[in-house]
């Protein structure tokens, strides 16, 4: 029987075809899907703030774009996947609320996705597809069988990217 | 908990950020009991530290389709206050307000959203003045902003800023009873870093 392994907000976790992996109810957060598609093996982090450095309280790993994504590669590493072929799909990092001015605590959505691209970059992982900003929430769910993956929005048609 | 630097929140600072939460929420009851002329009770709320794996649970799921309405906090305290409710309960309130309306349906009309924006600016509001007066910080708010989605995507707005101090969230669920269902709306302050230390300096803590 195959499973769909759920990941929380701040957490991550690795999974080999035929299995899923799953994360709910993205708002300002980013959800970051690795893919190994020769091992078959995907992780996936959910991503919530963007800078580990800018924050005192930094142990949880997997909170922060930059050391989230590093964790993820160690994760899957070990468990069989090849480095060098990882891609990565993200979605997320939408504005939930409107608000005139532009603070930077409504802005964390934005940051977060720009933070991910550049930490993608920097490790050459090669972004091939996302689905970000805007002013909505979005269910993720990525198969590493054949690389789909798939959002969910409330009142929106179902995407696969 | 763990008390070490000033990041993070010890008992003391707890059980009074639990009055606090305590006396406004009671402020916000009588306010909305005002608002829809109907009378109101309010179980004793119920203060939580959650993590953020429990923090969107709490609200049935992090799927759960919910109303937020948040409010951005300048002055004294910087910061801003979201007060969630589930979209069953919005609507029966909208409903309790406005003397009409399609308690089916899915989406909201224009006048139930300005409803719920009313709504959601006065109870806020009762709150905030119940924490301006025990701390004597003057505290402005803005326009409420109002949202319908997945608990979880709201949930993700305080997540994230409480996610600066540590891994857990301050959670004050507040149980209206005596209308014809209970309903269940939370409140989150999220108090940037300097206001929190400023809320408990003016307490005489820290």
């Amino acid at each position: 029987m195959t499973e769909m392994i759920k990941v929380g907000m701040a957490d991550l976790n690795v999974c080999h075809a035929p299995d899923a992996i799953t994360t709910l109810g993205l708002g300002s957060c980013v959800g970051v899907a690795l893919y190994d598609k020769t091992s078959q093996i995907a992780g996936l982090v959910h991503v919530m703030l963007p800078d580990s450095t800018q924050v005192r309280q930094n142990q949880n790993r997997a909170k922060f774009a930059d050391t989230g994504i590093d964790y993820l590669i160690e994760m899957m590493v070990q468990k069989g996947a090849n480095r060098r072929n990882l891609t990565a799909k993200i979605a997320g990092g939408a504005q939930m609320f409107a608000f005139s001015g532009n603070s930077d605590m409504l802005r964390v959505g934005e940051r977060n996705v720009e933070a991910v691209k550049k930490k993608l970059n920097q490790l050459g992982i090669r972004l091939l597809a996302e689905d970000t900003g805007l002013n909505f929430g979005r269910t993720v769910e990525f198969y590493p069988e054949n690389g789909d993956f798939v959002i969910k929005s409330v009142g929106k048609p179902i995407r696969t990217i | 908990m763990q008390s070490n630097g000033n990041d993070s929140i010890d008992n003391i600072e707890f059980d009074v950020l639990t009055e606090i939460g305590n006396i406004g929420a009671g402020n916000a009851t009588t306010a909305l009991s005002q608002l829809i002329n109907t009378k109101i009770d309010m179980r004793v709320p119920q203060v939580k530290m959650l993590s953020f794996a429990e923090l969107a649970e709490i609200i049935g799921g992090a799927e759960t389709l919910v109303a937020g309405i948040l409010l951005s906090l300048s002055d004294d305290i910087d910061g801003q206050l979201l007060f969630v409710l589930e979209s069953k309960d919005a609507r029966m309130l909208v409903h309790q307000l406005l003397g009409f309306g399609d308690m089916e349906s899915k989406e909201f009309s224009d006048i139930e959203v300005s409803a719920l924006q009313e709504i959601g600016n006065i109870i806020s509001g009762a709150y905030l003045s119940a924490i301006s007066s025990l701390t004597g910080m003057s505290i402005s708010v803005s326009v409420p902003s109002l949202a319908f989605d997945m608990a979880g995507a709201i949930l993700s707005v305080p997540a994230i800023e409480f996610g600066k101090l540590g891994d857990e969230a301050l959670l004050i669920e507040t149980q209206f009873t005596d209308l014809d269902v209970d309903i269940s709306g939370y409140f989150i302050l999220i108090p940037t870093m300097e206001s929190y230390v400023r809320i408990l300096k003016s307490l005489g803590l820290r």
